[in-house]
């Protein structure tokens, strides 16, 4: 029996130790705000926090999340300044990887309050966008910095 | 294990209707919507009386409005509806949209072509505006006064002479009891341009929005029905195998694996129905995906085991050498040859592209009582009705389909194979069935951006601009998906390639033929994507042939302000009299997007350099400047793009912003990395490990977008950025290095 945490809750799994959490997440949990991009850690949409860093849950197996505290985008509240950075910028498009691309900055931010480009870039590039949308992304995370500060 | 029934976003229509019913509201119907606009289809004419079709408004004053396009990304989801808001003069805040099923009553559903404005803004004007009369009507029949003498404010009618005014959800019940107007007998007061509080504004933002950022909308991969169960297919690997035998003993091993099944390969044409193979069925996602593994299965033979990219390149190239069908012919071009001058050639190529949405296909399917009930992230929810009715042989009436939001499509998701894997499993198992694609799946089964090979021929007169210009073409076409013969394409030729602007006195386009091995299909801007490629890679190419500065060498390739000569199919009567192919206005976009970059300002060469290219597609006029750095190991840096469009009249300037700043990421995919191969029929690329995205670290660091204001009918917006990118930053390559490079991806050519 695995013992974990999902935003503030205990919650207990026993099936596969195998399973990514992110198929927990979603199939079990019914935490679907997490998403299914890859299933090999190459497109960051399946982030989530653990014990507050960005992770992702796609090559997370179920037997490492143990004792663990995990957050998905469903436990983001109230409202981050990331996610208003997000809405007054209006990145998104599809929408579909921005749970993951939020997660992401969120956890990024924690340790770097004043981020340059090149500090987003590097924290950035593993969370691909088919849609296009890093300018705006960019942009968010100096705005969500600078209200953060 | 708690299954929530994922309803929220897609009410019934029935459920909607006795909803709205109960709570005394007023409906808005077919009736009133003009013939011409229905007249494409033929069976939409004929639709049946609906009144929930399009929008009601609650005695609480909540409006709702009927999304029939879906949501991809582009933003029409929330662009139809705004229209209509405002000419109902509606307050955007009470404003609720509810999507359409797929039904032939809303005409034309599919979401691709970037038409989803283009073809549905007057209809929506005309919705809008017949609420606001009919409610007027209602509220001066209370005030006994004349409806000339009413106005509204937003969502509010307003008798300024008594200072009156009436709420709309106070006046729904007496509107709805009221005769729609018919277009024939009152004109319609639509809004002047200047009174619009939405269109054409910025105030407005997507719908889904605050869903988006809070993980709370429901995409396709979120869809739930009570009593699911999981479905992971192991699909051919070569093009039309069928099974030929296959073990499942290991995978029934596997935690949550409940059984397998068979889905039958198609018989061709393909077109949408599933690719056939060996289904692995689970208690959840994971145990089907960890199932799959654990399946052997042997495949027959197919004829498209002969497919590898190497000599199918090499194929693709003879055929562009010879003749072609010539698909436009102005003056005499092999005349032009004969008479000698400077005769320039260049031969192009460009690889498969796969779509890669990052949603890969899915779907949720429950069969009952010979019926269908289909959940889809689809672009085109009359082809899951279509689709799913031929695979099971039922009435496409008895498919109900769905509509999620897509996470992404960009053409992959106009086409439901996946829909259909479903439904024919459901129908097996009695119960409602989810299959998830992985990437590798999403990959391997594309229906892919064709591989295409151009050769390009031109001869150049004393001032340096062409006398001739010959262009042929030859790739598989998207027709091979829906007949095995075709060999030529058909559509694709206006995308790009009979509508050459250039004001040149020789002109010949030509196609030659070839044969598809995988499936062929409509990936955003389509053709456009290599034609654009060789045409203006060649221009540049002349220009610094004919040692001129290549944006003015551009500009007098468009020549003088005029409507190019074009020859239009019957049924695009629209296009010929609302969009001709008007040079003025790409003459602006090039001026524009050169004022806008600096161009030739700065210097070039020495690893920095920019490139420009101007293509016209789904009626949208481009210019494209791309700056590039070539770093001392090769590697391309793009610090810059500027972009200017004229899309005509546009609904949100934000989104055509941000679907311009992605269109330039979508060209930097391609243009850096994007190439799909195939090796003995199966295709060598698996994931984002092989088949490589433009990262934020590689996408332009900044996209300037101007849109050109325009009272020209909406054009589209979704594609027509992604065509100029690759040759502008081609030229740009050029400019820093001095190296043409003419083959997609750039990848492949080392700079350095």
């Amino acid at each position: 029996m695995i013992r974990f945490k999902v935003n503030g809750k205990e919650e207990t799994f026993d099936g596969d130790p195998d399973m990514p959490l992110l198929w927990y997440l979603r199939d079990v949990a019914q935490l679907t705000g997490t998403k299914f991009g890859c299933g090999m850690a190459l497109c960051g949409a399946c982030t989530v926090h653990q014990n507050g860093a960005a992770i992702r849950s796609c090559v997370t197996a179920m037997n490492s999340v143990g004792g663990t505290e995990i957050t998905t985008i469903e436990g983001i509240a109230p409202i981050h300044p990331v996610q208003k950075a997000w809405m007054e910028i209006r990145v998104p498009q599809c929408g579909y990887c921005q749970t993951g691309q939020i997660m992401q900055a969120i956890a990024f931010l924690k340790d770097n309050k004043n981020p340059s480009d090149q500090d987003i870039d590097t924290a950035m590039s593993g969370n691909l966008c088919r849609c296009g949308t890093y300018q705006r992304i960019r942009a968010a995370i100096h705005q969500a910095a600078k209200e953060t500060a | 294990m708690k299954i929530i029934e994922n309803v929220s976003l897609h009410v019934s229509r029935r459920g909607f209707l006795n909803g709205a019913l109960a709570s005394g509201v007023f409906v808005l119907s077919a009736r009133f919507i003009p013939e011409p606009l229905w007249a494409a289809e033929g069976e939409t004419v004929a639709a049946a009386f609906d009144p929930s079709l399009w929008m009601s408004i609650a005695s609480d004053g909540t409006v709702t409005v009927v999304a029939h396009r879906s949501e991809m990304g582009c933003g029409s989801r929330t662009a139809l509806p705004l229209v209509v808001a405002d000419e109902l003069d509606a307050d955007w805040s009470k404003v609720k949209i509810d999507q359409a099923v797929g039904d032939p009553k809303y005409g034309d559903q599919d979401t691709d072509g970037s038409h989803s404005v283009r073809s549905s803004f007057d209809l929506m004007r005309q919705v809008g505006a017949t609420g606001r009369v009919m409610l007027i009507s209602a509220a001066a029949t209370q005030w006994n006064v004349s409806p000339k003498d009413c106005t509204t404010e937003p969502h509010f009618v307003v008798h300024r002479a008594s200072s009156r005014k009436l709420g709309y959800g106070e006046l729904a019940a007496a509107a709805a009891k009221l005769p729609i107007p018919k277009k024939e007998d009152v004109p319609l007061p639509l809004k002047k341009r200047s009174e619009w509080r939405y269109i054409g504004k910025d105030s407005n933002t997507l719908f889904d929005l605050p869903e988006m950022v809070t993980g709370k909308a429901i995409f396709g991969m979120d869809a739930t029905r009570p009593g699911m169960v999981y479905a992971s297919v192991e699909h051919p690997p070569v093009l039309g195998q069928k099974i030929k035998s296959y073990d499942d003993k290991a995978a029934l091993k596997v935690p949550g694996v409940q059984k397998t099944l068979t889905i039958d390969t198609f018989k061709p044409p393909h077109q949408f129905q599933p690719l056939g193979g060996v289904a692995v069925i689970a208690d959840n996602t994971w145990a089907a995906f960890k199932g799959r593994k654990g399946l052997k299965v042997e495949w027959e033979s197919s004829p498209h085991a002969v497919y590898n990219s190497a000599p199918f390149r090499k194929t693709l190239e003879a055929t562009s050498r010879q003749p072609g069908k010539v698909v436009r012919n102005v003056g005499d071009v092999d005349a032009a040859f004969a008479k000698g001058g400077k005769i320039i050639e260049a031969e192009y190529y460009t690889p498969h592209l796969a779509h890669v949405s990052m949603e890969p296909p899915v779907a949720v399917a429950e069969y009952r009582d010979g019926k269908v009930m289909a959940w889809a992230p689809t672009q085109n929810p009359q082809a899951v009705q279509e689709t799913i009715a031929g695979v099971l042989g039922i009435k496409k009436e008895d498919v109900t389909c769905h509509v999620t939001l897509l996470g992404g499509g960009f053409g992959r998701k106009s086409k439901p194979d996946q829909v259909a894997e479903a439904a024919v499993l459901s129908k097996q198992l009695g119960k409602p069935v989810k299959v998830v694609w992985s990437r590798e799946d999403d990959i391997h089964c594309d229906f892919f951006h064709s591989v295409a090979a151009m050769y390009m021929k031109a001869a150049i007169g004393p001032d340096g601009k062409p006398t001739a210009w010959l262009q042929r073409t030859v790739y598989p076409p998207i027709g091979s998906t829906f007949d095995v013969s075709a060999t030529y394409a058909l559509d694709e030729m206006g995308l790009g390639w009979n509508n050459l602007p250039f004001d040149i006195p020789n002109h010949r386009a030509e196609n030659g033929p070839a044969d598809f091995h995988v499936r062929i299909g409509w990936l955003r801007s389509v053709a456009n994507i290599y034609h654009a490629f060789a045409i203006h890679s060649f221009a540049d190419e002349l220009a610094k042939a004919a040692n001129k500065d290549s944006v003015q060498y551009l500009l007098d390739l468009i020549g003088p302000a005029r409507i190019v000569p074009l020859e239009y199919k019957e049924e695009d009567a629209d296009e010929k009299q609302r969009y001709p192919l008007d040079t003025a206005r790409l003459r602006r976009v090039v001026e524009i997007a050169a004022e806008k970059s600096g161009w030739g300002k700065t210097s070039t060469g020495k690893g920095r350099g920019m490139g420009i290219a101007a293509h016209r597609s789904f009626l949208t006029y481009v210019a494209t400047v791309v700056e590039v750095e070539v770093d001392s190991k090769g590697q391309v840096h793009i610090p810059n793009v500027w972009t200017a469009l004229d899309a005509g009249t546009v609904v949100s300037p934000d989104n055509v912003r941000n679907q311009f700043e992605g269109a330039a990421v979508f060209g930097t995919s391609l243009a850096l990395f994007g190439e799909i191969t195939a090796t003995n029929g199966v295709i060598d690329q698996s994931n984002f490990n092989n088949y490589q995205l433009a990262r934020m670290n590689r996408a332009p660091r900044h996209v300037d977008v101007h849109i050109v204001e325009s009272e020209a009918p909406p054009a589209g917006v979704g594609e027509p950025g992604v065509p100029p990118f690759a040759p502008a930053l081609y030229n740009a390559v050029f400019a820093a290095t001095g190296k043409r490079v003419r083959e997609l991806p750039l990848s492949k050519t080392k700079l350095v």
